[in-house]
């Protein structure tokens, strides 16, 4: 059907799917070492297992559909998965969580789909909705912060030799506030919160906002190389800062700013390395647009005023099913077609 | 003045490639042993061989006329005996054959009467019908009739003449060195396409990584006194696209359904103007080319071929270093692989590249699009190359159109960028030769139910007459009466046969219809109904038959439609290789 020996005879050096994915992974490495610095280096350890479980999952899925496993596996997208999978989930979660987590989105959300460039949601934020819908106390279940663990006391907790004990008792910074703010019964305000509470720091959750400072940074860098575009990010960043400055605005004491909720939870990872994805996500300029301003609208909505701590993941699927729908009606006008004819 | 320009989007910027090629000057390609002259050219009509074997012919004579308005003519690149007009391997990919004139050069190289005219003394009819009989096709590589774009549109007034020496492919020198070497005659040919269209402004476009050929061209404008502008555009593949250039030198976007006469500008390859001026000052047709040899080769240059040339005489001339393995012809982004060097170079021959493995690396394995929108981001045209892949790959044509597939130049900037390594074009190649393929067999179908409705019709008609006569003679019979005997009976005779021999069908005459009415009868309305059961299959039929037509708005079913009559000239030229510039 295809003549092969055809044109172009030349082609982009450097330019592969791996690259892509390659990237993708390098930019997530500040983040990674702000939140080892800060956190504790059992996110390390999370990211082995996601990796593994994800390469073997892939390697089975591969086999049994009866794909080139080398080509395939050495593509790096399911790497890209697995570590997106382990940096929003807890970093104390226990190993099969991640494992079970990981499999859902290597092997039904990417490949009963049709594999690489099919699925038509994020395979991550699969993971992650199944999971906080299924194991709602275990992926709550957050470190309280200066818990000062030694690696081996991590490793046990993690592979469930040591009693998941109150250590795990932490809660996000966006939990630790919506839990505060419930508590308090309108007796207390925000303001006093952040500056009293331990969990909270500089503008956001303490240590935190700067493993979203590392992600922004990564996300900024992918923009510079020209691996993502910077129409979603841009777009979820002023969905969700709108929204949050409008109700910080109208009243600082019920609302946190627009700042403090970039710098949380899964803001900056999801502007930058979630609805950036290509495959799950708009094509079009103005789709991208779109796409992200109203995932960070409804983020910011579910977050807020929902039932989970955070909405990036359930935002993101939601928008998945309507790119369709995005996409064909911000289809742009052709060469020589612009005066709408 | 300063020239403002525009941009277009998209596009790319490969390795150009182009220096090892202009390092000496042109040369001249020896006469071959035999010159392959193929009589089919261009783009349009195929000419008539006007010669046969073991006739004389002299350099410039006729040897194929121009068949039809969109065709060109054909001339013996040299003086020789013809020995034989026979099929022989054409330069195109498919490596079929078509009809050639082969000659045996005398080496005398002796000239018909070269008939020389200043076509201002002419009529422009003349000129045009000039032109053509001289062979003046686009020699950027679309090879198209240049006689047949010399008209201005009715309505629009020529604003610009955009002279394309832009040369965009990498690789490609042909139109550089042109310029370098002979400034002086393409300058002086632009007015003859700038009278014949009435063109208020000549834009002569290059782009900005010839500066010599730029300065060699302002030079000469400078020096015949010509009020055209010289503008450097900045080198970005595919700037030397017609569409291209013409919106980066006036802005203007010229959509695929419409002519660029319509929006007031029309577009020549320097090359092309170049032997417009050869054939009016010197009544010199077109014999012969310049081909950029280069690639992997010992000795990169251009060189002035005479159409008809074997590609290996060629080739031979460039010493192809030992790890060649295949050979391009026009550039890396739009050009084709040779499948026999025996093929001649032709009129749209503009370069010949050795190709290795190491010079283009085999395409890495296709892997699935990952909808990165890289390519959208290339495609000059602001197509969803993406899309159009995904219909194309699921046969479903009639979205691809919808897509716009027609509009995409196959220009290569998708399957350049793409990180899947997905061979784009070819996916919309298929995709077209699809379409056309239907369109083809639909053409053939209404043909031949357009035949089956007319003998029903006739047949009906035939039927009613019939009646109509049967009713009259059994009046007359009845009656008796004078009047109705002139319409019927034997004196109406004259009149029925006429009918019968209009409809020249079924001879019967009146009196056996008068013999038998009831048998007529009845068969007449056995016929009735058969036909009317017929008509109705077939309109079931077509309603239950998808048309992939359907969901298309009237701009684009217009648009279509045009697409299709471009096509059918495109598709009678056996789809010569089109090439960016021009
Ligand atoms: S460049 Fe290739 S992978 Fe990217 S969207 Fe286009 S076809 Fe798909
Ligand atoms: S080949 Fe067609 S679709 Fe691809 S970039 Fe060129 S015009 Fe666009």
């Amino acid at each position: 059907m295809i003549d092969f020996s055809t044109p172009p005879y030349l082609l982009q050096a450097h330019t592969s799917v791996r690259r892509v994915m390659v990237q993708v992974l390098v930019a997530l490495l500040p983040g990674i070492g702000a939140y080892v610095w800060l956190i504790g280096p059992s996110i390390l350890l999370q990211l082995l297992v996601a990796s593994l479980a994800a390469l073997l999952a892939e390697a089975l899925m591969l086999r049994l559909r009866g794909r080139p496993l080398g080509l395939f596996l050495s593509d790096g997208s399911a790497l890209v998965t697995a570590w997106l999978i382990a940096l929003t989930f807890p970093p104390l979660a226990p190993w099969w969580l991640i494992t079970v987590g990981t499999l859902l989105a290597i092997v039904v959300a990417k490949h009963l789909y049709g594999g690489l460039g099919q699925n038509p949601f994020n395979p991550a934020m699969i993971a992650f909705a199944a999971c906080i819908v299924s194991f709602p106390a275990l992926m709550s279940q957050w470190p309280v912060l200066g818990l000062k663990l030694t690696l081996v006391e991590q490793l046990e907790m993690i592979f469930g030799l040591a009693p998941r004990i109150d250590a795990l008792s932490g809660a996000t910074p966006l939990d630790a506030l919506k839990t505060a703010l419930k508590i308090g019964e309108g007796n207390i305000d925000i303001p006093t919160l952040l500056a009293t509470q331990e969990v909270f720091g500089t503008f956001a959750g303490r240590g935190w906002e700067w493993v979203t400072a590392g992600y922004l940074l990564g996300g900024l860098w992918l923009w510079q190389r020209k691996v993502i575009h910077w129409q979603a990010p841009a777009g979820f960043i002023c969905g969700l800062s709108l929204l949050a400055g409008a109700l910080w605005l109208w009243n600082p004491e019920r609302f946190a700013s627009p700042l403090f909720h970039l710098f949380s939870g899964g803001a900056m990872l999801g502007a930058f390395f979630i609805v950036t994805d290509p495959v799950s996500g708009c094509t079009t300029t103005r789709g991208r647009l779109i796409f992200g301003f109203l995932a960070g609208v409804i983020a910011y909505t579910i977050r807020v005023f929902g039932g989970y701590p955070d909405g990036v993941a359930f935002a993101v699927l939601l928008l998945n099913l309507c790119v369709p729908l995005i996409d064909m009606y911000t289809r742009p006008p052709i060469f020589g077609m612009k005066d709408g004819k | 003045m300063l020239q403002r320009l525009f941009s277009f989007r998209g596009g790319v910027k490969p390795e150009t490639n182009k220096a090892p090629s202009v390092q000496v000057p042109i040369g001249l390609a020896p006469l071959p042993e035999r010159l392959y002259v193929p009589l089919h050219q261009h783009i349009g009509g195929h000419p008539n061989p006007l010669v046969e074997a073991g006739q004389r012919v002299l350099k410039g004579e006729l040897i194929g006329g121009a068949e039809g308005w969109v065709s060109a003519a054909v001339h013996a690149p040299t003086s020789g005996t013809v020995i034989a007009v026979e099929e022989h391997v054409a330069a195109h990919p498919s490596g079929l054959t078509t009809l050639t004139v082969v000659i045996e050069p005398d080496g005398r190289e002796e000239w018909i009467e070269r008939q020389v005219v200043d076509h201002r003394s002419l009529p422009p009819e003349r000129v045009r019908e000039f032109l053509r009989d001289a062979g003046v096709v686009g020699l950027g590589g679309a090879v198209f009739p240049s006689h047949a774009k010399l008209t201005a549109a009715k309505a629009v007034a020529m604003e610009d003449l955009v002279i394309n020496g832009a040369e965009c492919e990498p690789f490609m020198t042909c139109d550089d060195v042109l310029m370098r070497e002979r400034a002086d005659e393409i300058v002086r040919g632009i007015a003859i396409f700038r009278d014949l269209l009435g063109a208020r402004r000549v834009l002569i476009g290059i782009e900005d990584n010839k500066p010599e050929a730029v300065a060699a061209m302002h030079e000469a404008v400078g020096r015949l006194g010509e009020d055209y502008q010289v503008v450097a555009v900045p080198t970005r593949y595919p700037a030397g696209g017609a569409k291209q250039l013409i919106r980066v030198l006036t802005g203007k976007e010229v959509p695929a359904s419409k002519r660029s006469t319509e929006l007031g500008v029309q577009c020549f390859n320097v090359a092309t103007v170049y032997t417009a001026y050869r054939a009016l000052a010197f009544g010199e047709p077109v014999l012969s080319r310049i081909v950029t040899l280069t690639g992997n080769v010992e000795q990169p240059r251009n060189w002035e071929v005479r159409l008809g040339t074997p590609m290996r005489d060629l080739v031979a001339l460039g010493r192809p270093k030992p790890d060649t393995t295949r050979f391009l012809m026009g550039g890396p982004m739009m050009g084709f692989e040779i499948p026999d060097l025996a093929a001649p170079v032709v009129k749209a021959t503009n370069c010949i590249i050795a190709g290795s493995p190491a010079l283009f690396p085999p395409a890495p394995p296709e892997m699935p699009c990952i909808r990165c929108g890289a390519c959208a981001e290339a495609c000059p045209h602001e197509l969803q190359p993406f899309d159009l892949y995904w219909f194309a790959r699921a046969r479903n044509f009639g979205k691809t159109q919808e897509y716009s597939l027609f509009d995409c130049i196959e220009c290569g900037c998708c399957s350049y960028v793409c990180p899947s390594h997905i061979p784009l074009v070819q996916y919309f190649r298929f995709a077209k030769s699809e379409i056309w393929a239907r369109e083809r067999e639909k053409q053939a179908a209404d043909a031949a139910k357009a035949r089956f409705e007319r003998r029903n019709s006739r047949e009906e008609r035939e039927q009613a007459e019939k009646a109509e006569r049967l009713a009259k003679a059994s009046v007359a019979r009845t009656s008796g009466s004078r009047p109705a005997a002139t319409d019927a009976g034997p004196p109406a005779r004259p009149r029925g046969s006429s009918a019968e021999a209009g409809s020249g069908s079924r001879a019967e005459s009146p009196t056996d219809a008068a013999a038998a009415p009831a048998v007529g009868d009845a068969e007449a309305l056995r016929k009735a109904t058969i036909v009317a059961a017929m008509e109705r299959a077939r309109a079931q039929r077509e309603s239950a038959q998808p048309k992939n037509t359907d969901h298309l708005s009237a701009a684009q079913l217009r648009e279509i439609a045009a697409i299709d009559a471009r096509r059918a000239v495109l598709g009678s030229a056996g789809e010569s290789p089109k090439g960016p510039d021009e």
